[in-house]
């Protein structure tokens, strides 16, 4: 691939991209998070029609303008979500065999079973993978799933491979496994194969050649020997446009907030510990899918939790549900604004008062209309909430604004402990210039904040304190004044 | 000719046709109601006597009552399909308790109460403990009332000087002030009670709001420290103590226990209940909007039977009527 670029309305993705694969090796291709990764896989995919520049395959020019073209030319992508790709409740046979059934059928309206399976059991030998072809897709691990995914992809006669993120799910044993399965398809079977990671020591185990993308460009393309695991971080970080961060200076008290030894179901949270301080801003940094967000809902009681204790001001207190968070004075602003956040349907001052009402009741549980609107006029004065009037739908509201809203039905609560799941995603820089300055007033009144963000700037400017997760646990602890971004991305991508 | 002035006329005109368009969602359930009035008044001049008036209050009494519990299941983005059954399985146990037991009108009405509050309780817990589609659960739930109240009255019918199941002899009577519930002025004044008290309930309470929050969006309401399943619960209790209340007065009504006497109240019920959704632009299930679709059903059915319309013939045009309504609600939602 020669000179790619791609431009959606406002953003240009991608701008002079050189990219190139060679069958039989096993390439790595990484990048921080909107880097431009998945949209250079997505054109080789096959799911953009309005790139420019060339892509040649063997020589001769060729164009991928849409998924069946792709398909053609060989080129088969595993993505990280298994599960979309997938029909659960039909076997592995049919799902493996589901691109050929579906484009090779022709004029044949009944299926040979026999046929079908055989060429199943085929491909599995070839990777090695001992699976019954008659077993149901749901009954398997996330890791065979990727094997059948594989498999599928190899009984279409890829010539190249993409997997993205394929080790984010696994175990170190599967981990392995599909290492072996990598190599074996690239030396033995002359595959090409990509392999998207944020887990540099992968990186340096199995690829021979490596391209790091940063802001839709590629900063290098070389052999992995030639390159050292902190030059890779710093050619990721590279140095972005400047932002500046409104940090209040703020006088650190006790500690007011403690979880010991947290664990939540499945793994999505491992033996997590932290504290929080009067007036400190406590952040959670860590890559897409480290577990932040599996952390910021545990500590709520929003994720079955399996043990960990919870101290607030020294007192141990129980947090099984959200309803409980609540009633000791949590809140949380979820990742997910406009699906958990915030009720989009309804007015702003309904909005602002969700998680406080009882403030607002009378005799019976009847509501006060008038005081419930005063308050919500008032946390719209605060926060410079820009909106008509408190009677506006949130849906009209701009994203920051919405995430204002999603803060601001906490305030009237007087909680002690806020936890902001990625709070500046989505949100213009003028915006999250508010949310930093509302924050600092948070801990300007004593409150304590936990702060998680996959933006290793954000964490550097407004931080006191972080902990760096890595695979759903927290791997290291830092001062933020005394690190560096480098630093919190090396333990965030499996440094040790 | 100018043609900014042209585009500015058209834009005009679209700002008109959308303003018309939300005048119609708005009110267009009303305007029916009176269109139809007009036209039955029209066509047959003693439609519009007192007397008719009163009967179709008093006919649509029992269904917008089963039409307000199923509002409420509504508020929180549920559905309960088995209030025609329990409003069965009321009618039974109240004449039961005159008529075996020689209960008086009020223990009568709380053990009705009582027997139907565990069927809300079984509800509530297969969707919410259980996690079955609420469709679903209450599917299975109108089947095992529908069996549970025709083995408890021995096949369907409990009347005034029946023999119980064992063959004994009974002497119980059914309460006269009881009977006089179900005659109008008292079965409209219950209607309208209802009709009012729900709406107050839903609209100027704490628990209204977060049984509306709930059905809006669970995960955002379960964030927000409400703890959505006690308002789920208390969704389809209400649902079934509702349904048991208009079971209760059809006890009263026809004054005997009648195989799967509320059935035929389910469809109808859940029309009005999807009619009211857009009325004054509430946009929600909301109880006044309900009685309005009451309304409209009873309006338009009693019509259609005074311009002799066969009463077989009259589901065609009820069904047709909630297919409508279904489409005002969700076409609008895409």
């Amino acid at each position: 691939m020669t000179n790619i670029a791609i431009e959606f309305p406002g953003v240009k993705a991608l701008s002079g991209v050189d990219f190139e694969v060679e069958t039989g090796a096993i390439h790595a291709l990484i990048g921080a998070n909107g880097a431009g990764k998945s949209t250079l896989m997505k054109i080789l995919a096959g799911a953009y029609d309005h790139y420019s520049g060339e892509i040649m395959i063997d020589g001769k020019q060729v164009q991928i303008r849409t998924p069946r073209a792709a398909k053609q030319l060989g080129i088969e992508i595993v993505y990280q979500e298994v599960d979309t790709a997938l029909v659960p409740y039909l076997s592995i046979a049919e799902n493996i065999m589901l691109d050929v059934m579906v484009n090779r059928m022709g004029r044949r309206h009944f299926v040979r079973w026999g046929e079908v399976h055989q060429s199943a059991r085929k491909v599995l030998e070839r990777m090695g993978v001992k699976l019954d072809t008659r077993e149901l897709v749901q009954n398997l691990t996330l890791a065979q799933k990727q094997m059948v995914l594989i498999a599928r992809a190899l009984a279409e006669d890829a010539r190249f491979l993409v997997l993205d993120e394929p080790t984010a799910p696994l175990s170190i044993s599967e981990t392995q496994d599909l290492f072996r399965l990598m190599k074996d398809l690239a030396y033995n079977h002359n595959v090409g194969v990509v392999f998207i990671s944020h887990r540099l020591p992968e990186i340096f185990e199995i690829c021979e050649r490596v391209t790091i993308l940063r802001d839709g460009q590629v900063v290098i393309h070389s052999p992995v020997s030639n390159v050292r695991p902190l030059q890779v971080i710093e050619l990721m970080l590279g140095h972005r446009f400047d932002e500046t961060y409104p940090k209040t200076k703020v006088e650190i008290g006790e500690k007011i907030f403690e979880v010991n030894n947290l664990s939540a179901d499945n793994g999505a949270v491992q033996n997590a510990s932290l504290y929080v301080r009067a007036g400190e801003i406590v952040g959670v940094a860590g890559l897409v899918g480290a577990g932040k967000t599996e952390l910021s809902k545990a500590l709520f009681g929003a994720l079955p939790a399996k043990s960990g204790e919870t101290y607030l001001k020294g007192k141990k207190i129980s947090v099984r549900t959200p309803f409980e968070a609540v009633q000791h004075g949590l809140a949380l602003v979820p990742e997910e604004r406009r699906k958990e956040g915030v009720l989009v349907e309804e007015p702003v001052y309904i909005n602002l008062s969700a998680a406080s009402l009882s403030v607002f009741c009378a005799a019976l549980d009847f509501v006060r209309g008038g005081a419930e609107r005063a308050s919500a006029r008032k946390v719209i004065g605060d926060l410079g909430i820009k909106t008509p009037s408190e009677y506006q739908k949130v849906a009209y509201l701009s994203g920051g604004n919405q995430q204002k809203v999603a803060v601001g039905k906490w305030l009237i609560t007087d909680a002690e402990i806020y936890i902001f799941d990625e709070p500046t995603k989505g949100v213009d820089v003028g915006a999250k210039h508010e949310i930093f300055e509302l924050i600092g007033r948070l801990v300007a009144a004593g409150k304590g904040v936990i702060y998680a963000s996959c933006e290793l700037a954000e964490i550097m400017g407004i931080t006191d304190r972080t902990y760096v997760m890595y695979d759903h646990a927290i791997v290291k602890e830092l001062v933020t004044a005394e690190t560096n971004e480098a630093e919190i991305l090396f333990y965030s991508t499996g440094g040790k | 000719m100018d043609v900014g002035a042209l585009s500015k006329n058209k834009t005009q005109k679209e700002k008109g046709s959308t303003i018309a368009l939300n005048f119609l969602t708005k009110w267009g359930t009303i305007l029916t109601i009176l269109v139809l009035v007009a036209f039955f008044a029209i066509t047959m001049p003693s439609f519009i006597k007192p007397s008719n008036l009163l009967t179709i209050l008093r006919s649509i009494s029992i269904v917008t009552v089963i039409a307000t519990g199923i509002t409420i299941s509504l508020t929180v983005n549920g559905f309960d399909l088995s209030v025609g059954s329990i409003a069965t399985f009321a009618d039974s146990l109240v004449i039961s308790a005159f008529v075996w037991y020689e209960f008086g009108a009020v223990p009568a009405i709380l053990f009705a109460l009582g027997g139907t509050l565990l069927v809300g309780l079984a509800n509530a817990f297969l969707i919410v403990k259980l996690r079955i589609p609420d469709l679903l659960a209450t599917l299975s739930m109108l089947f095992i009332i529908e069996g549970v109240a025709m083995t408890y009255t021995g096949g369907g019918s409990i009347s005034e000087g029946m023999p119980r199941l064992d063959g004994t002899e009974t002497f119980g009577k059914i309460d006269l002030v009881f009977k006089s519930l179900g005659s109008a002025p008292w079965i409209i004044i219950i209607m309208l009670a209802v009709v009012a008290v729900v709406h107050i309930f839903l609209n100027y309470t704490k628990h209204g709001r977060y049984l509306y929050v709930v059905g809006g969006n669970l995960e955002a309401a379960r964030l927000s420290g409400i703890p959505v399943d006690r308002y789920r619960m208390l969704a389809y209790i209400l649902s079934s103590m509702l349904a048991a209340l208009g079971g209760i007065i059809l006890a009263s009504r026809i004054g005997s226990a009648q195989i799967n006497a509320g059935a035929g109240y389910l469809m109808p019920a859940v029309a009005a209940a999807y009619i009211g959704f857009s009325v004054g632009g509430a946009g929600r299930p909301n109880a006044f909007g309900t009685l309005m679709g009451a309304v409209l059903v009873g309006v338009l059915e009693n019509g259609l039977v005074m311009m002799s319309v066969p009463y077989y013939s009259l589901n065609i045009v009820k069904g047709l009527v909630l297919a409508l309504a279904l489409a005002s609600t969700y076409f609008r939602k895409r």
